[in-house]
């Protein structure tokens, strides 16, 4: 099991360096200079050049490259200040540090994506069991209608609709805003519901739809009907058994929609005009900012990495085949 | 659950001492296509004890018989009627809770795929103590010793240490070994087997059904012995029911039915059967056709269609009239002693009269 | 849709086998294996994944299928007999030693070498459901494979794929139907019929019956009888019934954990067997019969004196009982020296540390070779004690003495 893992996160290690290096010679294909930006208007050649090395971004692409992997694993110093590892640089367009952005705006797009994450995992397999469970009866019917129609709407669309709705229209909630959770655990929260509301929607129709599809393929399992044959109770093989099984599918799911999830938080911050790291890439890309969009490309990679590895990592606590063999 | 319409008389009552007695069992199942008759009339008795084969091919309703008595079925498309009476209690119409009380406790099953049959995310220690558990009202501690003492007297070598390992890590054998382990945890007076040995390889199959047989002994359970295979049921049962769509046709001792087969039904299952004793040179003997389909069985006799004998009895009598299987030794069949023993002129072995194996020079030093 | 009188309709007549060339006559060696060998890698280690071992699924073997004959393969799960037809058939690529067809080496031939042969060596699977497409009719599937062997039978394809229906006893009309309609039976005939469609000389059928009820094996059994006795065409069957082999094959491999322990004519391996595990298997089968019962528990009647069905038991002597223990042991790893060592009887320190031959022992026939260093009496008749090697079984048996199945099978005073 130790094994595995180590052999995933070294596959991880291999994945993120393929992603860092896409992004920075992609970056550098864009026929733009981000030097000429921050030089400002009436910019000097010599003043271009000083500029280009404070950014540093005089040196052939490449060397940049190594440079700034070994910036991230080391630190390295810059013009405007030494930068401890792990070192993202300085922003192009005002010199803040990368790192102390990132760590700023993320808690946002993670409180949205795990909140969202809670809402559509307990909802959407909730009722897709009981769908399964109840199945053929009105219960299954209105479950499965209601995801389908659920499943077709967009976040862009049911955002601003909610807003209208809730925050105008019946005055139960405020505008959405993110408040430190450090802070003020229930200003976080009721900042939060209405976005976790909108985000989990999509996902939570097609839980609902696969948890129901799996519990009944389950259901007819061999080793659940041997359970009911040892006289356990239907509720008992149900839990015990059925769903033990659906896990597995369920999961792999899950670690699929990982990067969707992440995506959706994105969306969702743009709907909500809530700041997180969705907004940050996005200005950074207008901005030319190339640390910074760096950075949180780096950051948002890593956490989707890290999620499928802790999923492989479920694989093995759920099934003992997979532990064992 | 509705009530089906019985054909025929009404069915004789359970016969005394009977631990486990069927009665006129009817089960259908609903399908897009129709109503599947499965089980369509069915009579048996089983003492204590004693093992009962039921032999037949897929869609026999052998399976679902057995289904039916445990209370498995799917009730949503599945109907029931008869009387399905376990030491004189009645199943047909019992409760859920009263049915997974008797579940595992009083009446155990074993099924074909010992691999899919066990949980793979539970350890095979934890499902054989669940039962006990349950049942007795033990502690997990009793119930886990009870689960390796089991294991020990299945012949799983080194049963403490083999309880905590999960089913994939035991060979086919052993799994089907912990299957019994698990059905027989609580000492039930009825083990329902369906199919036990059919997925496992032949040197196999044998230590399983000896081992089966010497645990009934020990545990003093009846049996019902689920298979197509009369080799099996020759060796293991003490009585054999053949069943064909959904109809008991043949019942009788093990000894009466393989050495005088009254259902022409099982003269041919015999003479398909290739055996290590048979000339081998000559061809078998197929019944010709398939088996019908249950969603509109033949009327009358459903063997009838794919039988060489219906000249025989004459008329439409076979085609029109339903032959009924009368209690203890019989055959459902509307030939009469005589004519069969005239179709039968090779003598005890029940062969149709274009069948007559030559003898085969001796195989075994005298 | 099942079609109970389409199966029973047979052709009384079957085509002469295509003509042109040589024609190997009835005993030449047609497909020959030496030394056959298919190891499938295990991957594993860390950190990174590399082969650590193999499943030796297939270890060494040799034989030989001569023109029109029938040769069983038989022996449990995992002895490696499927594999062993699928390298035959090139389905798979050997690791180690030689094919050679009607001569010719094909143990490497490329695609385009092996265009010309692969027709004469046909295939037919186990699982009649899964080895025909859902979406072709039987048209195409029996017609297909004519086509891209460029094969133009007189009087079009269409016309031959109707003619081969009937012959594996199928309704030509059910041409254009498609496989789900038709029972398993009649799938299997299917796929007899795509095979035939190719004129082969050899069908390698893998396990043809053991997923059919019992009254449609027979049908099934005789109809490739059929397809020998008057077609010509030589049969490897691999099966793990050891009666359906019996009746089908006139010489016979035993398998065991990718090696043949023993080998030779029908009568030989069935009634003069020498390999403990042979007689391990033959032990093992249940019987329908009964007469040996009734010897044993004296009551022999006039009944038995008739029956026609039974044969070759000499009076006062049961079969023998062997139960082994446990199950077959794993190809990644299998026991030094003899593979079934870890599960005989006989075994002593010489079967773990050499490799039985493949040998023609003493007091064999001709052509019956048997792997073994002890090997046992040529007999199946019950032995003085049974050999009970499963300790679950012995346990039971020694506290509550023999059990009546045992004394069943025991010869009546011989109890050792």
């Amino acid at each position: 099991m130790l094994r595995f893992l180590v052999r995933r996160s070294l596959g991880a290690v291999v994945i993120l360096l393929i992603i860092s290096a896409l992004t920075f010679f992609l970056f550098y294909s864009i026929p733009r200079d981000p030097a000429l930006l921050a030089c400002g208007k009436n910019c000097s050649p010599e003043a271009l050049e000083v500029v280009r090395r404070n950014m540093g971004i005089d040196k052939p692409v490449p060397v940049q490259y190594w440079e700034y992997m070994v910036g991230v694993f080391a630190g390295r110093d810059f013009a405007v200040g030494p930068c401890p590892a792990p070192c993202l640089g300085y922003s192009f367009v005002d010199n803040t540090p990368v790192w102390k952005t990132i760590l700023d705006r993320f808690p946002t797009t993670v409180s949205l994506a795990a909140g969202a994450a809670v809402v559509f995992l307990t909802v959407g397999l909730g009722a897709g069991m009981l769908a399964a469970a109840r199945r053929g009866t009105l219960v299954d019917k209105v479950f499965s209608a209601g995801s389908l129609v659920v499943s077709s709407l967009q976040i862009y669309f049911i955002g601003p609709l909610a807003i209208a709705l809730f925050v105008y229209q019946l005055g139960w909630l405020s505008q959405p805003e993110y408040v430190n959770l450090t802070e003020d655990p229930a200003g976080w929260f009721a900042g939060l519901l209405l976005p976790w509301f909108v985000l989990s929607m999509i996902f939570t129709a097609n839980y609902t739809r696969m948890a129901r599809s799996t519990m009944i393929e389950q259901l007819q399992e061999d080793h659940v009907r041997t359970a009911r044959a040892k006289g356990m109770s239907r509720p008992f093989v149900f839990f015990r058994y059925a769903w033990r099984g659906s896990l597995i599918p369920i999961v792999t799911i899950f670690g699929v929609d990982m990067g969707s999830l992440f995506g959706g938080a994105m969306i969702t911050e743009f709907t909500f005009t809530l700041p997180g790291l969705g907004r940050l890439a996005v200005q950074s890309v207008l901005n030319t900012d190339l640390p910074m969009l760096m950075g949180v490309m780096l950051f948002a990679a890593t956490a989707i990495i890290l999620c499928n590895v802790l999923v492989d990592a479920a694989y093995a606590f759920i099934d003992p085949r997979v532990r064992l063999s | 659950m509705t009530t089906v319409t019985k054909e025929a008389a009404g069915p004789a009552p359970a016969a005394p001492g009977a631990f486990l007695s069927v009665r006129d069992l009817y089960v259908r199942f609903g399908t897009e296509d129709g109503v599947v008759k499965a089980v369509d009339g069915l009579s048996f008795d089983l003492e204590r004890g004693s093992t009962l084969g039921i032999v037949g091919e897929s869609g026999s309703g052998k399976s679902v018989t057995n289904l039916a008595v445990l209370g498995l079925h799917d009730p949503r498309h599945t109907e029931i009627a008869g009387e399905i009476l376990l030491d004189g209690q009645e199943l047909t119409g019992a409760g859920e809770r009263t049915l997974e009380r008797l579940r595992g406790n009083k009446m155990a099953m074993i099924f074909q795929d010992p691999l899919t049959a066990l949980s793979p995310y539970y350890t095979v220690g934890r499902q054989i103590a669940e039962p006990y558990r349950k049942h007795t009202g033990a502690s997990r501690r009793e119930a886990h010793r009870r689960a390796v003492e089991m294991l020990d007297k299945v012949g799983i070598p080194n049963p403490r240490l083999r309880a905590e390992d999960y089913p994939h890590q035991f060979s086919g054998g052993m799994r089907q070994r912990a299957m019994i382990a698990m059905a027989l945890v609580c000492n039930p007076d009825l083990l329902i087997a369906d199919e036990p040995t059919t997925a496992l390889d032949v040197t196999v199959q044998a230590q399983i059904l000896d081992l089966l047989r010497d645990l009934q002994q020990e545990f003093g359970s009846a049996i019902v012995l689920i298979t197509h295979d009369l080799g099996v049921v020759a060796e293991t049962a003490d009585d054999i029911l053949v069943m064909y769509a959904g109809r008991a046709v043949e019942r009788g001792s093990v000894r009466e039915v393989l050495r005088e087969p009254r259902h022409p039904y099982t003269w041919g299952l015999l003479n398909s059967m290739p055996s290590l004793t048979s000339d081998p040179d000559e061809e078998l003997t197929p019944i010709p056709g398939t088996p019908p389909s249950l969603l509109a069985p033949p009327p009358g006799c459903p063997f009838h269609p794919r039988c060489a004998h219906t000249a025989e009895v004459g008329g439409n009598r076979c085609s029109g009239e339903r032959p009924l299987l009368p209690e203890g030794r019989g055959a459902a069949c509307h030939l009469t002693p005589e004519q069969k023993r005239r179709l039968r002129t090779g003598g005890a072995t029940g062969l149709p009269p274009e069948r007559h194996r030559t003898e085969q020079p001796g195989s075994r030093p005298a | 849709m099942k079609d109970a009188g389409g199966t029973s309709r047979t052709a009384d007549t079957l085509p002469a086998p295509r003509d042109g060339g040589h024609e190997p006559s009835r005993g030449e060696p047609l497909l020959v294996a030496e030394g056959l060998t298919k190891h499938f890698p295990v991957m594993g280690g860390f950190p990174f994944r590399r082969q650590v071992g193999a499943v030796r699924a297939v270890d060494g073997i040799d034989l030989s299928v001569g023109v029109g004959e029938s040769f069983g393969l038989v022996g449990e799960s995992g002895c490696g007999k499927s594999t062993t037809g699928r390298l035959l058939t090139r389905l798979l690529e050997p690791t180690a030693g030689r094919i050679t067809y009607r001569g010719q080496d094909i143990t490497r031939a490329r695609r385009r070498q092996l265009a010309p042969i692969r027709p004469e060596i046909q295939m037919i699977f186990q699982d009649p459901y899964s080895s025909l497409n859902p979406r072709q009719t039987v048209g195409t599937i029996v017609g297909g494979p004519m086509e891209i062997n460029g094969i133009d039978p007189p009087g079009g394809r269409e016309r031959r794929v109707r003619e081969l229906l009937e012959i594996v006893g199928l309704n030509p009309e059910h041409y254009n139907r498609f496989p789900h309609e038709f029972s398993g039976g009649q799938r299997q005939r299917i796929g007899v019929a795509r095979a035939l469609g190719l004129q082969p000389k050899i069908i390698v059928a893998d396990e043809p019956v053991s997923a059919l009820d019992v009254s449609i094996q027979a049908q099934v059994v005789n109809l490739l009888h059929r397809l020998r006795r008057e077609m010509g065409i030589a049969f490897l069957f691999i099966a793990h019934d050891l009666a359906v082999v019996r009746h089908f094959s006139q010489r016979v491999a035993v398998m065991y954990l990718g090696k043949i322990v023993e080998v030779g004519d029908r009568a030989s391996i069935y009634e003069r067997p020498r390999h403990p595990y042979t007689h391990a298997l033959l032990s093992a089968v249940p019987r329908a019969a009964l007469w040996d019962d009734d010897e044993a528990e004296g009551d022999g009647d006039g009944a038995r004196a008739g029956a026609g069905r039974r044969t070759g038991t000499a009076p006062g002597r049961g079969r023998e009982r062997i139960r082994l223990a446990g199950d077959v042991p794993s190809p990644v790893d299998p026991p030094s020296g003899c593979r079934f060592r870890t599960r005989c009887w006989k075994a002593r320190e010489k079967c773990a540390t050499q490799e039985p031959p493949l040998v023609r022992i003493e007091g064999n026939h001709e052509g019956h070779l048997t792997a073994c260093h002890f090997p046992e009496e040529p007999t199946t008749a019950a032995r003085g004690a049974d050999v009970i090697l499963d300790p679950a079984l012995a346990a039971a048996e020694r506290d509550r003495g023999p059990s009546p199945a045992a004394e069943r099978d025991r010869a009546p005073g011989g109890d050792g």
